[in-house]
C-alpha cells in the first residue's frame, strides 16, 4: 500500500473548527486561501521573506507561507478576518484605516497582524534591536517610532506606506484596550511627526 | 417606484481638495478585498510554468510523459501543442507586444527564464510538483549578458521620445566654460516586485473568454489578449477589481496568455500565478543605465553646455529603451545642448517601464552632475537650479504650460532649513557618522489620454459611475468618486464608482502618471451632463438615466506645449565611517503637480514615491551571474527593497499648481515623487563624507572603499 500523502486534520481558526484532508505539502498559507477560502492572508512570496502571510499562531505572529497545515493542528490561528470584534474594526485596523496605512493594500492584512502581535510583544518587555536598555528590570522600552519601524521590519510594503504605518500602530497602541484586553498597552506615546 | 431627482439638492462645498479615506479601505483592513487570485471558481484547474534554464539555445525535447502520469495533472502546454497566437499588432499604448507573452510558439530561449511549459493539475501542489518533474532538454549557446558602456553593438533607439537631440557646439562651450562636469554614473538593474504576484484565472463563459486578472488596465489586457487570440474584443473580458500593486509592471505577461491558453484547452477555469522568483524574468524589469553626463557653466553658474547620453539594455526578442536622457530636454538649457539614448541587446529578458521611466535613473545622474556643478561653481545647489530655469522647452521650444519648480524650491529650502546649510563637505560628525544634506529637482510629464465614463442617475438618487479605470494603490477609486460627487453636485457618499472591468469602455491605464487624471476628465464630462439632464426636471426611471463621455475630442484638442509637474527633494543623511552604511535621517520633497484630488492618498503616494527614491539609492541592485545569464538571489532577500526600519520620516507636501487645461486642474502624481529623490540623497553623502557616489546602490562596501574626503577629528 503506498504512503498517504495526505491527511484529515481539524484547524482551529478565528475560534472555528475547520475540518479538512489535506495534502502534506500544503502551506498553512495555501490552506487557508485555497481550501477555506479565507484569502484575506496574502501571498507575497512564499518563502519567508515580506511577511504579507501574517498570521497569528497561538497569539504570536507567525508567516503562514513557511508552515505546513498539517503542523498546525491544534494550534490557535487567527487571520486578518478574525481581528475585528464583528463590525467593530480592531484598532489597529481603524487606524490603518483613519491614517492610510496602505496603498494597494496587499500587504497590509500581514501588517495589521503582524502589528497586532508587536504591540502585545512590546507590551510584554520584549526588547528589539532599537531597545537602548535591555535589561528586563528596564521594562518595557518608551514605543518608538524607531522601534515601532524595527519591530515592523518583517512586513514589506512596496507602495511605501511604511511613515502612515508607523503612525498608524502608534496610534492604535495607545488606543483603548478592547473588551478582550488584547490590545491597550501601557506605554509613553511619542510622535511620529 | 422612486422618482427621486437631484433637482432640490443644493451644491455641497467641494469634495475635490479634501482628504477622505480609501472607498475600499475597510475591506482592505479586514480582508474583504478579494485580489485576482482570490476570486472563487468551481471547478479550478492549476497552471504552473516552467522556464528556461539556459540564457540561450534552443528546445530539442519536451517530455511530458513522467508529468502527465503523476496524480491529478491535466495536461503540459509547449511549443509542440500550444495554440497559434498573433504578434503582430500596435496596441492601446501605440506599441508592439514584447514577444515574450507569445507564449510556446517556437523553439527558440531568448534567455534566462524564458517560459517553455504550463502545467496544470488539479491543484497547485500537484501542478508544482510536475513542472519540477519536467524534462527539458536543450542545445545550448554561448550567450551574451555582459552590459557595459564598451559594447560595441549599442545603437541608438527611438521610443515615447527621439532618441537623439542636439544644438550647438559642445566641445567650443566647454572649453568657453568657467566650470566643467565630466562624469559617468551608473544605475543597476531593478526590479518592480509588486507585493501581489502578477496572477489571472481565464475560463470561458457561454462563448464568452472571461479573464479575473490583476492589471493596470483592464480594457489594455482586454485588447492584447483580443488581438493575441484573434478574436473580437467584444467576446473577451477583462476584470481586476483590486490590484496589488503595479508600477508599470502589469500589462499583458505570460500568466493571463497560459491561462487562456490551458482555460481553452481543457475547458474549464484555469488560474495561474507566478511566483515571485518568477517574477524576476517574466515581468519586466528597469534596465541598467551607463550615463555620461558634460556640464559647462560660466562663472555665474549659467549653463553654456549640457550633454547626457544614456546607454540601457534591451532584450534579442524585442526593443524597449529606458530613456534616462530625456530628462535634460524638460529641465535645463544651454547653447549647446545634445542628449541621445541608446540600447544595446543582450541575452536578458526585456525591460520594461518601471516607475518614472527615464526620470527616475536619468535624474540621479543630471541632478548629481548639477550638485558638482553647484560644487565647482561654489554657487548654492539650489540657487544654481534656479539660475538655470528655462523659459522655453529647452529642445521643443515650446511654451510651458505651467512651471512651478521655483516655488517648490523656495518652500522646501524653507521647511527643511537649507539657508542654515554650511555647503562644505565632510564637517559635521556625531560619533562614527558623518552627516550630510543633499537636494535634487524634480519633473515629470504630465499627459492625459482618452478615456471613456458612463454615469448614472440612479431612481434611489444616488449615483453610479462606470470606467475602466485601475486602484493599482494610488487612490483612484476614492480620488474619482470625489471628482464625480463634485461634478454632479453632490455629496461622495452618494456616487459609487465602479473599476476594473473592460466591459466599462475604453479608458487609459494607470500608467505615465496619466491614469487619474485622464479617468476624472471622461467623468467630469459624463457626470457634468447627467447633472445637465437632470437639471431639465425629468423624472428618473427604473433603469436609471445614463450619460456616456468620451474625451477624445477633447484630449486630442489640447495645444502643444511643454506640460510638467515639477518637485523639490531634499535629504538629510548620516554616514557610518566604521561600516560604511548609509542610513536617509529625513526626507522632504515638495512638489508642484497639479491640483490634488485627495490630500490624505496624495501624500501617501508622493512618500511612495520617494521611498522608492530611498530604496533606489541605497538597497535595489539585480545582479546578474555572467556564467549562467541568470539572477543571483531573484528573490526577496536577495533583491533588497526598503522596510520599515530603512524608512525615516518623510514628508512630502505641495504648492498651488492646477494645471490651467484640465478639467479639474489634475497633473497627476504616481511617479514625481521618485524623481530626484536618488540624486538628493547621493548628494547628501557627498556632503557627509566629501567623496562623490556615482553607482547606485551606495553599498557599504562602496562607501567603504571611496572612504572620505573628511578631515581626521
Amino acid at each position: 500500500m503506498a504512503p498517504s500523502t495526505s491527511s484529515a486534520i481539524t484547524l482551529n481558526i478565528n475560534g472555528e473548527k475547520y475540518p479538512l484532508s489535506v495534502d502534506h505539502r500544503t502551506t498553512l498559507l495555501d490552506a487557508l486561501r485555497e481550501r477555506l477560502d479565507l484569502t484575506g492572508t496574502k501571498k507575497g512570496c512564499d518563502q519567508g521573506q515580506c511577511g504579507a502571510c501574517t498570521v497569528l499562531v497561538d497569539g504570536r505572529r507567525a508567516v503562514s507561507c513557511l508552515q505546513l497545515a498539517v503542523a498546525a493542528e491544534g494550534r490557535e490561528i487567527t487571520t486578518i478576518e478574525g481581528v475585528a470584534e464583528g463590525e467593530r474594526l480592531h484598532p489597529v485596523q481603524q487606524a490603518f484605516l483613519d491614517l492610510d496605512g496602505y496603498q494597494c493594500g496587499y500587504c497590509t492584512p500581514g501588517q495589521i497582524c503582524s502589528a497586532v502581535a508587536m504591540i502585545e510583544e512590546h507590551a510584554a518587555g520584549w526588547p528589539s534591536a532599537a531597545t537602548d536598555d535591555v535589561r528586563p528590570e528596564a521594562g518595557p522600552p518608551s514605543l518608538t517610532a524607531d522601534e515601532i519601524r524595527e519591530r515592523m521590519s518583517g512586513n514589506l510594503c512596496r507602495c511605501g506606506a511604511y511613515a502612515s504605518i508607523v503612525q498608524a500602530v502608534a496610534r492604535a497602541a495607545s488606543a483603548p484596550a478592547r473588551s478582550d484586553g488584547r490590545t491597550g498597552v501601557a506605554h509613553t506615546e511619542e510622535t511620529v511627526a | 417606484m422612486s422618482t427621486a431627482t437631484t433637482r432640490a439638492t443644493p451644491a455641497p462645498a467641494g469634495s475635490v481638495g479634501t482628504a477622505r479615506t480609501r472607498v475600499e479601505g475597510r475591506d482592505k483592513v479586514t480582508g474583504a478585498a478579494r485580489y485576482a487570485g482570490e476570486v472563487p471558481f468551481a471547478d479550478l484547474a492549476h497552471g504552473w510554468l516552467v522556464l528556461s534554464t539556459v540564457a540561450r539555445g534552443r528546445i530539442l525535447s519536451i517530455d511530458s510523459g513522467a508529468a502527465l502520469a503523476l496524480p491529478g495533472v491535466l495536461t503540459v502546454l509547449h511549443h509542440g501543442n500550444a495554440p497559434r497566437v498573433d504578434v503582430d499588432f500596435v496596441g492601446l499604448l501605440g506599441t508592439r507586444p514584447d514577444p515574450t507573452c507569445a507564449l510556446f510558439q517556437h523553439d527558440r530561449v531568448p534567455h534566462m527564464g524564458w517560459p517553455v511549459a504550463l502545467v496544470v493539475a488539479e491543484t497547485s501542489e500537484q501542478a508544482r510538483e510536475a513542472a519540477e518533474t519536467l524534462v527539458v532538454q536543450y542545445e545550448k549557446e554561448d550567450h551574451d549578458v555582459a552590459f557595459s558602456a564598451a559594447h560595441p553593438d549599442a545603437y541608438a533607439m527611438d521610443g515615447v521620445m527621439p532618441a537623439v537631440t542636439g544644438k550647438g557646439d559642445l566641445d567650443a562651450e566647454i572649453a568657453a566654460s568657467a566650470t566643467v562636469v565630466d562624469a559617468e554614473y551608473t544605475t543597476p538593474e531593478e526590479h518592480h516586485n509588486p507585493m501581489e504576484p502578477h496572477a489571472a484565472t481565464a475560463r470561458w463563459d457561454d462563448g464568452r473568454l472571461e479573464v479575473v486578472d490583476s492589471n493596470q488596465g483592464a480594457g489594455w489586457v482586454q485588447g492584447e489578449l483580443a488581438k493575441l487570440f484573434q478574436m473580437d474584443p467584444s467576446a473577451v473580458r477583462v476584470r481586476s477589481e483590486h490590484v496589488g500593486g503595479g508600477f508599470g509592471s502589469k500589462g499583458v505577461r505570460a500568466h493571463q496568455v497560459a491561462a487562456v491558453m490551458a482555460a481553452t484547452a481543457l475547458q474549464r477555469p484555469v488560474r495561474v500565478v507566478l511566483t515571485r522568483r518568477q517574477m524576476f524574468t517574466l515581468i519586466g524589469y528597469r534596465s541598467p543605465t551607463v550615463q555620461q553626463v558634460r556640464l559647462g557653466a560660466d562663472a555665474d553658474g549659467r549653463l553654456r553646455a549640457l550633454e547626457h547620453r544614456s546607454l540601457s539594455v534591451t532584450s534579442t526578442v524585442h526593443e524597449f529603451v529606458e530613456p534616462a536622457a530625456g530628462v535634460a530636454r524638460a529641465m535645463y538649457d544651454a547653447d549647446a545642448h545634445h542628449t541621445a539614448n541608446r540600447v544595446v541587446r543582450l541575452d536578458v529578458p526585456t525591460p520594461t517601464w518601471m516607475r518614472a521611466p527615464g526620470e527616475a535613473p536619468g535624474s540621479f545622474a543630471l541632478e548629481s552632475a548639477l550638485d558638482e556643478l553647484a560644487e565647482g561653481c561654489g554657487i548654492d545647489p539650489v540657487e544654481l537650479r534656479l539660475r538655470n530655469e528655462p523659459d522655453r522647452g529647452p529642445v521643443s521650444g515650446l511654451p510651458f504650460a505651467s512651471h512651478n519648480l521655483r516655488a517648490c524650491f523656495q518652500e522646501g529650502a524653507r521647511r527643511f532649513g537649507w539657508a542654515e546649510r554650511d555647503p562644505r563637505p565632510g564637517l559635521r560628525r556625531e560619533g562614527r557618522w558623518l552627516l550630510g544634506t543633499g537636494t535634487a529637482a524634480a519633473s515629470f510629464p504630465a499627459g492625459a489620454a482618452p478615456s471613456t465614463a458612463v454615469a448614472t442617475a440612479e431612481p434611489d438618487g444616488s449615483f453610479t459611475v462606470r470606467i475602466a479605470a485601475a486602484d493599482i494603490g494610488t487612490g483612484a477609486r476614492t480620488a474619482l468618486t470625489q471628482v464625480a460627487a463634485d461634478a454632479l453636485a453632490v455629496p461622495p457618499d452618494r456616487v459609487r464608482v465602479r473599476i476594473g472591468d473592460s466591459d466599462f469602455g475604453p479608458a487609459m491605464i494607470a500608467g505615465g502618471s496619466m491614469g487619474t487624471r485622464s479617468w476624472a476628465w471622461a467623468v467630469t464630462a459624463a457626470a457634468e451632463e447627467l447633472r445637465e439632464r437632470l437639471a431639465l426636471g425629468s423624472d428618473i426611471p427604473a433603469e436609471g438615466i445614463t450619460v456616456r463621455s468620451d474625451t477624445s475630442a477633447a484630449v486630442g484638442a489640447l495645444a502643444r506645449k511643454e506640460r510638467h509637474a515639477y518637485g523639490a527633494q531634499f535629504a538629510e543623511v548620516a554616514v557610518d565611517v566604521t561600516t560604511g552604511e548609509v542610513r536617509v535621517r529625513r526626507m522632504l520633497g515638495v512638489f508642484a503637480a497639479g491640483r490634488i484630488v485627495n490630500p490624505l492618498t496624495a501624500r501617501s503616494q508622493l512618500t511612495g514615491g520617494m521611498i522608492w527614491g530611498i530604496s533606489m539609492a541605497l538597497h535595489e541592485e539585480s545582479v546578474r551571474d555572467p556564467a549562467t545569464g541568470g539572477h543571483v538571489g531573484a528573490d526577496l532577500a536577495g533583491y533588497h527593497v526598503a522596510t520599515h526600519a530603512d524608512v525615516p520620516l518623510v514628508e512630502a507636501d505641495w504648492v498651488d499648481d492646477p494645471d490651467p487645461d484640465d478639467p479639474v486642474g489634475i497633473k497627476g502624481i504616481g511617479e514625481i515623487g521618485i524623481v530626484g529623490a536618488a540624486a538628493a540623497i547621493a548628494n547628501a553623502v557627498w556632503h557627509a563624507t566629501g567623496v562623490r557616489h556615482r553607482h547606485l546602490p551606495i553599498r557599504p562596501d562602496r562607501v567603504l572603499a571611496a572612504g572620505t574626503g573628511a578631515p581626521r577629528a
